[in-house]
């Protein structure tokens, strides 16, 4: 099974290159662009089988590895 | 006084750390990642560079190394724990020091001396030292020190703000900031005080032929202190 995990900057925390890449979409002329927020995206395969369980799993990884919970939160898809 | 320098994969200020802590009378011990206890010593140090790549995070994959719960153990006994730049990185991956390093406000890979502050001296690190104004080295991507409103709140409530970012007559200000951090923060304590992070080197300012000598200053101190 697969899990798909995209962790982000939580809102208020700068997001320095998420600015450098609104302000170049706006100078190539995307006029409408208001913020960009860059963030992590994962694809884990595991091995088990029962998707709560998995899930559960996943959860615990993102709390102590993929995400530090100080400036940026996870969601599991 | 004994001393472990742990060596991680990508580590490359570690025989750096070796030469100044043997300078100043440090019997240390270089610890490789992989083992799983450390050497009764007085002192461990995580050394700058760039452990696993940067990967993932800056320090996050080392804060998860095998060797890691000893350091936490060791810190939780009261033991000496220093990170320097990169290792100050790691120290919050683990919890042991409060908040989160992050890309400089610019980013920019910076790469300079700059002026530091001692704001602190009821500890080990800074007890009685000689200069309350420091010109040490720092050479760091992600120095950007951030932390929640409340964490900073027991921070400050803490003293444990060690190191400010300062100008040469230690006045902080944003021009003496070099990388965007939170109130000029260049190095903090765990609230025990046994345990500090800072973004600036103080291994590379031992030789005055070299770079400067503010290093030696920290050195010096810190051997008299532990004793």
């Amino acid at each position: 099974m697969k899990i798909k995990i995209i962790v982000t900057l939580k809102s208020g925390v700068l997001d320095p290159q998420g600015k450098a890449i609104q302000q170049t979409l706006t100078g190539m002329g995307f006029n409408d662009v208001k913020e960009v927020r860059q963030g992590k995206y994962f694809d884990i395969e595991t091995n088990e089988s029962d998707e709560a369980k998995a899930k559960k799993n996943v959860d615990e990884m993102c709390k102590k590895l993929l995400a530090n919970l100080v400036i940026e939160d996870y969601k599991i898809l | 006084m004994r001393s472990s320098v742990i060596i991680f994969p990508g580590s490359n200020c570690d025989r750096d750390m070796d030469v100044a802590l043997k300078k100043y009378g440090f019997k240390n011990h270089m610890i490789w990642h992989n083992d799983i206890t450390l050497p009764k010593c007085d002192l461990v140090v995580l050394p700058g560079g760039f452990s696993y790549g940067d990967y993932l995070r800056c320090g996050s994959i080392a804060g998860k190394s095998k060797i890691i719960q000893s350091v936490i153990d060791f810190a939780k006994s009261g033991g000496l724990v220093l990170g320097i730049c990169n290792g100050f990185q790691i120290l919050t991956e683990t919890g042991l020091l409060p908040g989160v390093l992050q890309q400089n406000k610019y980013l920019n890979f910076i790469c300079r001396n700059v002026h530091v502050k001692v704001n602190d001296k009821k500890n080990k690190y800074f007890k009685d030292i000689s200069k309350d104004i420091l010109e040490l080295h720092i050479a760091h991507n992600e120095g950007n020190y951030f932390c929640s409103e409340e964490e900073l709140k027991v921070i400050e409530d803490n003293n444990q703000i060690a190191l400010t970012y300062c100008n040469s007559d230690g006045s902080n200000n944003k021009d003496s900031n070099p990388n965007g951090a939170l109130k000029n923060i260049a190095g903090i304590f765990n609230k025990e005080k046994n345990v500090l992070g800072m973004m600036p080197h103080p291994e590379r300012m031992i030789d005055k032929y070299l770079s400067g000598q503010d290093g030696s200053v920290f050195f010096e101190n810190l051997i008299r202190n532990s004793k």
